[in-house]
């Protein structure tokens, strides 16, 4: 069988990509790998999606976000993309467990995963104080010394997150202001817990079997210390999830796709929308706004 | 909603049922909080299916049962350990595809 649309990745721009496609009664499915959800899943609260003044937490955007979709007929079903390969007019889905699923387009909405430091003790002592999840590892460290490393939104609302839990928090940026919205930027700035470090990279996770501290150097004056710690979470970017395209379609350096405004990709048939797609603001509102115009797009395309 | 096939552990039955068990048992230490754990759980009920007869599938919830964890070190989840015969084979921490957890149950299997 070919399909009209497959939709690759179940974040928020897979999910509004399928609310459209199935309210335009295209034929096809979200592939997801996991449940749907994505990067929003490790969110506490999002506060700047647009209709919830309060906020609303990742868990119930997620939920409510699969619930419409699914209202609209346009399913998800499990599978762990390896490649995409041309197939005449059509494309050919090469999966994990060896299926091919052929298609007639497809919209790529894999997302990004966090970047890593690249720094020495980083890898070995990953889950042993080295995080990149605050909603998940944040309960582990009550009472004890973390460190968030970063200075945009991400690092600084979870540094505030886990001031809830943690003893202190040290937050290391490598710049001497943050990139954070000022809201975010305020709350931090306020909260007591919260200690600046500017100026500074880390330059090793120390530590046998936990963490113990962090080899931090200021970029200004040179200085090294050695930070005693127990924890260390890393929020500095993401990296996007499209290794499996790369060869396939045009990407920028870091691999974000280029697409026009219609969320076409350099290969007739491919579109992309959200998180891994090249654009200057990486948000829940820019990811469903770009899967509900990819999905028109797939409509006019097939009309 | 996890599959029938998945057996739940405690602080309390933890070496009976998971240090004890004659099968490899795969234990996936995770907690309501926890958004990546909520997304692999499909994975491992289908691993459970998959697994059965060969591998024991088993969760662990880290906020009822924190002497576990602390006891294996553990301050991230969703965690994935693999043991046999009482020992640990691997340590899979974070949310990961099907493929990954795969080739490590292939190990012992």
């Amino acid at each position: 069988m070919i399909h009209d649309l497959v939709i690759i990745g179940g974040g928020p721009a897979g999910l509004a990509a399928a609310i459209y496609a199935g309210r335009a009664d295209l034929e096809g499915f979200i592939l997801e790998k996991m449940s749907p959800g994505g990067q929003v899943l490790i969110t506490d609260i999002v506060e700047n999606y647009p209709g919830f003044p309060d906020g609303i937490t990742g868990f119930e955007l997620v939920e409510k976000l699969s619930e419409h979709a699914k209202k609209f007929g346009f399913g998800v079903e499990n599978g762990e993309v390896e490649a995409i390969e041309q197939a005449g007019e059509n494309l050919n889905i090469i999966l994990a467990d060896e299926r091919v699923i052929t298609t007639r387009n497809v919209i790529i909405a894999t997302g990004a995963t966090h970047r890593r430091l690249g720094v020495k003790g980083e890898e070995r002592l990953t889950g042993r104080g080295v995080s990149y999840c605050a909603t998940c590892d944040g309960p582990f460290f009550r009472d004890q010394r973390v460190a968030v490393v970063g200075g945009g939104d991400s690092a600084v609302q979870e540094a505030v997150f886990l001031s809830r839990f943690a003893s202190k928090v040290y937050l290391i940026h490598r710049r001497d202001e943050l990139r954070a919205v000022k809201v975010l930027q305020e709350r931090a700035f306020s909260n007591e817990k919260i200690e600046f470090i500017w100026d500074s990279v880390v330059e090793e996770i120390e530590g046998q079997d936990q963490v113990k501290s962090v080899r931090v150097r200021n970029v200004k004056t040179g200085e090294v210390t050695h930070l005693p710690l127990d924890g260390v979470f890393i929020f500095i970017g993401i990296e996007p999830a499209t290794n499996f395209v790369r060869d396939l379609i045009e990407t920028d350096e870091q691999g974000f796709i280029k697409t026009d405004e219609w969320m076409r990709t350099s290969l007739k048939g491919v579109y992309a929308a959200g998180d891994c797609r090249l654009k200057p603001l990486l948000q829940i509102v820019t990811a469903v706004a770009e899967g509900a115009t990819a999905a028109f797009a797939v409509e006019q395309e097939m009309a | 909603m996890s599959s029938d096939k998945i057996i739940q552990v405690t602080d309390a039955d933890f070496d009976e049922k998971v240090l004890k068990n004659e099968l490899p048992v795969l234990v996936d230490f995770w907690a309501a909080w926890c958004g990546p754990c909520r997304a692999i759980a499909p994975v491992i009920d289908q691993l459970a299916e998959e697994y059965e007869g060969k591998v024991t599938i088993a969760k662990m919830n880290v906020d009822e049962n924190p002497a576990t964890p602390g006891k294996l070190g553990i301050r991230a989840i969703p965690t994935l350990i693999l043991f046999k015969n009482g020992g640990v084979v691997e340590q899979i921490t974070g949310a990961v595809g099907k493929t990954v957890i795969d080739n490590a149950l292939g190990k012992v299997s």
